[in-house]
């Protein structure tokens, strides 16, 4: 483990916010447990709790909290400095920070999926999910990590991001749809898991295509963020 | 080992905080003297390479140092806010740094950065736990642990009570002393008295005076001075002081004289002799200009 991942997750998992982490899931697991276990057939709970809990809300969410946290924070707070009075290539610097935002929000994301996945169908589509929900954690990540040098409001612009271009914008305009991390998401978990319960509403090809350029795309935007990153603040 | 710094402009907008500055610094300590607002931090962060200069080079052996993480190699920083990883202790923080920098024993070095700034006995408690002075230090020993040829520290002096004060100037003292550029900034010119020979003085963005330490402040005691002086009768007062050759003018206000001295040795000392041969009484005497503010623009005008 490079130095720089071990600082970030010292970080990471040092700061209290780490804590926004749990309800999320816990919620997911819960919110899928009652019907479950009262009959309920999975076509008729399965698609609300994987799709408007799993992918529209804790995915984009947990990325956020995540991916705002490797870098933002310490750009907020100043610690920044530390690592950036190293001589190392900047991509050093991005690259590993961004692998652990990614390793933590794919692990906080893969649990209630596959979970939820199990109690909706089986193993199958528990595993699809983790497929699926991994691509949304790379792209998200990716993106929040790259808002967080583009933006001294790496949260709130996040936030907008989510709720109104994925939350709202993307289920009324269906064009929007093409642009859309929640989409791709969701069709690479649907073709991962061939269920039924599961409707992507982009191609296959072009949700595998769209993702390779949003990550490649927002990595270089961050690299090239941070290797010109002027430190700002009270000049005395 | 030479820190170049060649007509050096930054702006924000329509404010301009550093203004076409040039020097050169070598081995030995130096101070940069200005007050609060003068541009001292922004010249730091560009001489750091954490801010590009808006016209001008800054060069550290003849390296750039904006977008060229190798000058952190030669180079150490230790910055005015106070940031750091409070939950690691001061030995991993310093840990962190020397592998950061890729040098071949990271703990040999940690702990030789470590002892150097006395903090060995302490390092293995978190810096959340410390006192500012101590926190300064394991700063100090992150941005040494490499052996950089040049240091800046900003206003590394403040908050800490005189002990941890006196502590820090005989560590920039000896590091000066084994040839390394030290470049501390204060806005206090006893600090910048007691630690360096050389100083460096910024007013408003500006670079007002250069060099020698004793030099500069002779010509800060020997500026005229202003007085406000009230007194049991201001107009004998007044002509009585004209025929002082320390006293440059006189006005005579309703609140009392307002007296331009040559310097303000003699201007004291002649005051009360005067006033007691003349039976006056002095109310009031207030020196009206003794903000740094103005010793340093007077700097600028000499």
């Amino acid at each position: 483990m490079s130095t720089v991942a071990w600082i970030t997750t010292r970080g990471l998992l040092g700061r209290r916010r780490f804590l926004l982490l749990l309800p999320l899931p816990i919620l997911m697991i819960g919110v899928a447990l009652i019907p479950r276990f009262e009959g309920v057939s999975p076509q008729q709970w399965a698609q609300p709790v994987l799709v408007a809990m799993g992918f529209i809300t804790l995915l984009p969410i947990v990325s956020l909290i995540v991916g705002t946290g490797v870098l933002g924070a310490e750009i907020d707070d100043g610690t920044i400095t530390h690592i950036l009075s190293k001589p190392l290539a900047r991509w050093k610097i991005v690259v590993p920070k961004l692998l652990v935002a990614i390793g933590v929000t794919a692990a906080s994301a893969a649990v209630p999926f596959y979970i939820v996945g199990v109690l909706a169908s089986g193993p199958r589509l528990g595993v699809g999910l983790i497929v699926g929900s991994t691509v949304g954690a790379v792209l998200y990540s990716t993106i929040f990590v790259a808002l967080s040098l583009i933006s001294r409001r790496p949260v709130l612009l996040g936030l907008v991001y989510v709720i109104i271009w994925e939350g709202l914008l993307s289920n009324l305009v269906s064009g929007t749809r093409v642009l859309s991390v929640q989409q791709y998401a969701l069709t690479i978990a649907d073709k991962a898991s061939a269920s039924d319960l599961l409707s992507g509403n982009v191609s296959f090809p072009v949700a595998v295509v769209m993702s390779i350029v949003v990550t490649v795309g927002f990595l270089a935007l961050a690299i090239r963020k941070l290797s010109s990153f002027s430190v700002t603040g009270e000049t005395s | 080992m030479t820190l170049d710094v060649t007509g050096v402009s930054r702006w924000y907008g329509n404010v301009v905080a550093v203004n076409d500055v040039t020097m050169t610094l070598g081995s030995g300590v130096t101070g940069l003297l200005g007050p609060n607002g003068a541009g001292k931090t922004t010249l730091l962060h560009m001489m750091a390479g954490f801010l590009p200069p808006s016209r001008g080079t800054l060069t550290v052996d003849g390296e750039p140092t904006w977008r060229n993480p190798a000058v952190y190699r030669k180079l150490g920083l230790v910055s005015e806010r106070e940031s750091v990883h409070s939950y690691l202790t001061a030995h991993e923080f310093v840990l962190v740094s020397a592998k950061l920098h890729g040098l071949p024993d990271p703990a040999a070095a940690a702990t030789r950065a470590l002892s150097l700034v006395e903090m060995a006995e302490f390092q293995d408690r978190r810096i959340g736990t410390y006192s500012k002075g101590m926190r300064q230090r394991a700063r100090v020993a992150a941005a040494l642990v490499h052996e950089p040829d040049v240091l800046l520290l900003d206003e590394p002096f403040n908050g800490m009570d005189p002990r941890q004060r006196m502590h820090m100037m005989d560590l920039l003292h000896r590091l000066g002393q084994a040839g390394r550029t030290i470049l501390f900034s204060s806005h206090i010119l006893e600090e910048v008295e007691q630690l360096s020979g050389t100083v460096q003085v910024m007013v408003s963005g500006r670079l007002a005076a250069s060099g020698d330490f004793r030099t500069i402040r002779r010509l800060m005691t020997n500026r005229p001075h202003v007085f406000a002086v009230q007194s049991t009768d201001d107009r004998r007062l007044a002509v009585a002081l004209m025929h002082q050759p320390s006293v440059n003018g006189v006005d005579l206000g309703r609140d009392g004289l307002t007296v331009r001295a040559g310097d303000y040795g003699s201007f004291t000392r002649a005051l009360p002799r005067i006033a007691l041969k003349e039976g006056i009484r002095v109310r009031r005497l207030l020196p009206s200009d003794e903000s740094l503010e103005s010793v340093f623009s007077y700097l600028v005008e000499a």
